[in-house]
């Protein structure tokens, strides 16, 4: 037996074509929000691995750093490298900010870090790591900069020395890498105006001020205008040690916070993007609807330009079940083109976006089975309108 | 009719009513007919005559009020079908041809007549093998590969008498087969019906308004009012 379909489809080949071409760019909008929702999630992933912490020290009562600010003076790893179990522990601070380059504002997140510690830049593409005391950085490729460029953080500029690659924060921000003294200075520096009326408020204030002890106005000067605080921990656990046994010792001995991989995963995958993954995925079942009932109309459309063929057929005694292969078939094929081309202009467009897009091939087999059920569903309707033909129509009078 | 042999078609006391009650209308009031193999008749009539209804009573396509219909002696319809599946019924012993050629566009002209056998199970070799014998023997085969759009109305009909004897039915239905010919295209149509009714031995029965071509008939079937009224032509 012949495909009805297949001729049908090859006799009004330019028709289906450009009608597969529409559904297709439909389709690949579609398949780029979920791209873009799984960039979100490697984004958050990428954070946490590029640390190199098993464990995260934070705040009491935080979901910091990545989630919720969080602060720790910057003398609780010693507390912590003295545990059973801790391979190694390392201060890190986190902050984002607007760098300027090439008269552009880019946004990034600045990481201090101690050379060679958890926090670290991982391996680099270009150039070298750190290893300076001060104003060197590594960056993100995507932050644009060259090796052997400036970077102005706050008062101070820093040399390009190594370039980086998807070391982003959890929103997609390049990171720089600086050195974790600057990083503690850059984080809490005042501008000039705030330091000097600070002076003159500790000054005028009596208990800091006493004519009989000489240079305790000077120390607590000193002690407001340099940050001595973190926000972070990262903890690095031996060999054979149970992480979440170290995390509960740290909570329960050292009152503070201490969260295990899963844990910041569960934080950063599924309460930071909460938000914006419920958005993407009602835009989601909303893009699927509309595909639904852009097939289900185009495939009706053409059906009811069929209506005496297939009352023809009826009547020559084609089964109802072969015209209704026909018109599921059509609308598959017309599914399966849009498909093709769906995921072909996804995979040309994604690297346009500002924001790391991520087509996972299960996505895209994914898709593609949504896409036959809806193909399925959008023919019902045709089908029925089909079945409803009365063979009669094709005798006159 | 001087014909004993076993009809190919016959009808006693057809009736079809639509509706009921005060509004119902009585289409076909016990029509008789009685066609032998290989026969050519024709049936004329006004509009609204009952023609179209006939043609689809005897179409199986729509349900006889009461009377009875027999195809080569077989009782196929008495007060209820007899037969279970229609859609048989049609593509295996009910051949059509209609006013318009109503060829299948997206086939080309040797699967429009090879659909037929196909759909009877014939394999796809052997039901071209089939079509490209009827359109030989209709001179088309030479548009054999060809759009039925790029066909003449005349090339087209054609195609359509090839589609309706695919399946070799005993019995061909033609609905104005000749209205959008002009008068000598008509009578080559009329012409391939009746050599075609020979060769095949198939009963056709052909539903016109054609002047031209109803002098052709050897018998001629009157309808008025849902009664039939036979006339012997005698040509």
């Amino acid at each position: 037996m012949i495909s009805l379909a297949a001729r049908d489809i090859a006799h009004s080949w330019s028709k289906y074509v450009l009608t597969g071409i529409g559904l297709g760019l439909l389709i690949g909008v579609t398949l780029s929000m979920a791209g873009i929702f799984r960039g979100m999630v490697d984004d958050a992933q990428v954070l946490l691995r590029n640390s190199q912490a098993d464990v995260w020290v934070v705040q009491k009562d935080t979901q910091g750093p990545y989630a919720e600010s969080s602060s720790l003076p910057d003398d609780v790893y010693r507390c912590i490298l003295g545990m059973p179990g801790v391979q190694q522990a390392a201060n890190v601070t986190y902050f984002t900010m607007q760098v300027q380059h090439q008269g552009k504002d880019t946004r990034v997140m600045v990481v201090g870090f101690g050379s060679g510690q958890p926090g670290a830049p991982p391996s680099l593409i270009a150039g070298r790591h750190v290893t300076r005391s001060h104003y060197e950085a590594v960056a993100d490729v995507k932050a644009g900069f060259k090796l052997g460029e400036k970077i102005r953080i706050r008062r101070n500029e820093y040399t390009i020395v190594g370039l980086s690659q998807r070391t982003v924060s959890s929103g997609g921000d390049p990171m720089v890498f600086i050195p974790l003294a600057d990083a503690q200075a850059a984080q809490f520096q005042k501008d000039n105006d705030a330091i000097v009326s600070g002076r003159e408020r500790t000054a005028a204030n009596p208990a800091f001020n006493r004519p009989n002890v000489p240079g305790l106005l000077e120390a607590v000067q000193m002690s407001q205008t340099t940050s001595h605080n973190v926000n972070a921990v990262l903890v690095q656990v031996r060999a054979g040690w149970d992480a979440t046994q170290l995390a509960a010792d740290i909570q329960r001995w050292k009152h503070l916070q201490a969260y295990t991989y899963a844990d910041m995963e569960e934080i950063s995958v599924k309460k930071l993007i909460a938000t914006s993954a419920k958005q993407i995925g009602l835009f989601l079942v909303i893009l699927t609807i509309v595909s639904t009932a852009i097939v289900s109309f185009i495939i009706y459309t053409m059906t009811l330009g069929k209506i005496r063929e297939i009352a023809v057929l009826k009547l020559i005694g084609t089964r109802n079940s072969t015209i209704s292969w026909m018109i599921l078939q059509e609308s598959l094929g017309l599914g399966l083109v849009g498909f093709i081309i769906g995921k072909t202009v996804a995979t040309l467009w994604a690297p346009v976006f500002p924001k790391y897009v991520l087509l996972l091939p299960l996505d895209a087999v994914l898709g593609l089975l949504v896409i036959v059920v809806v193909c399925t569903l959008a023919s019902v309707m045709a089908i029925r309108a089909a079945l409803k033909v009365d063979p009669a129509e094709a005798i006159g009078g | 009719m001087a014909d004993n042999t076993t009809p190919a078609i016959e009808l006693r006391g057809l009736c079809k009513r639509y509706g009921s009650g005060d509004t119902a209308v009585d289409a076909l009031k016990g029509v008789d007919m009685r066609i032998a193999p290989g026969e050519v008749v024709g049936l004329v009539g006004p509009s609204g005559s009952g023609k179209s209804t006939l043609l689809k009573c005897l179409g199986a396509v729509i349900d006889p009020t009461a009377g009875q219909m027999f195809l080569g002696g077989e009782a196929i319809f008495d007060g209820v079908w007899k037969v279970k599946d229609l859609r048989t019924l049609r593509r295996d012993r009910i051949g059509f041809v209609f006013q318009a050629p109503y060829l299948i566009p997206f086939l080309d002209v040797t699967d429009n007549v090879a659909l037929l056998p196909m759909l009877a199970g014939k394999s796809n070799k052997e039901a071209r093998r089939r079509a490209l014998e009827l359109l030989e023997a209709l001179d088309v085969a030479h548009r054999a590969k060809s759009n039925p759009a790029l066909l003449s109305g005349g090339e087209q009909q054609r195609v359509s008498i090839a589609r309706a004897l695919a399946n070799n039915p005993p019995v061909i239905l033609a609905d104005e087969p000749t209205a959008p010919l002009d008068g000598e295209r008509a009578l080559a149509v009329v012409k391939i019906l009746n050599d075609m009714a020979q060769q095949h031995q198939t009963a056709i029965i052909v539903v016109t308004h054609d002047e031209k071509i109803i002098p052709t008939f050897k018998r001629l079937y009157h309808i008025r009012d849902g009664k039939t009224y036979e006339e012997s032509v005698g040509k």
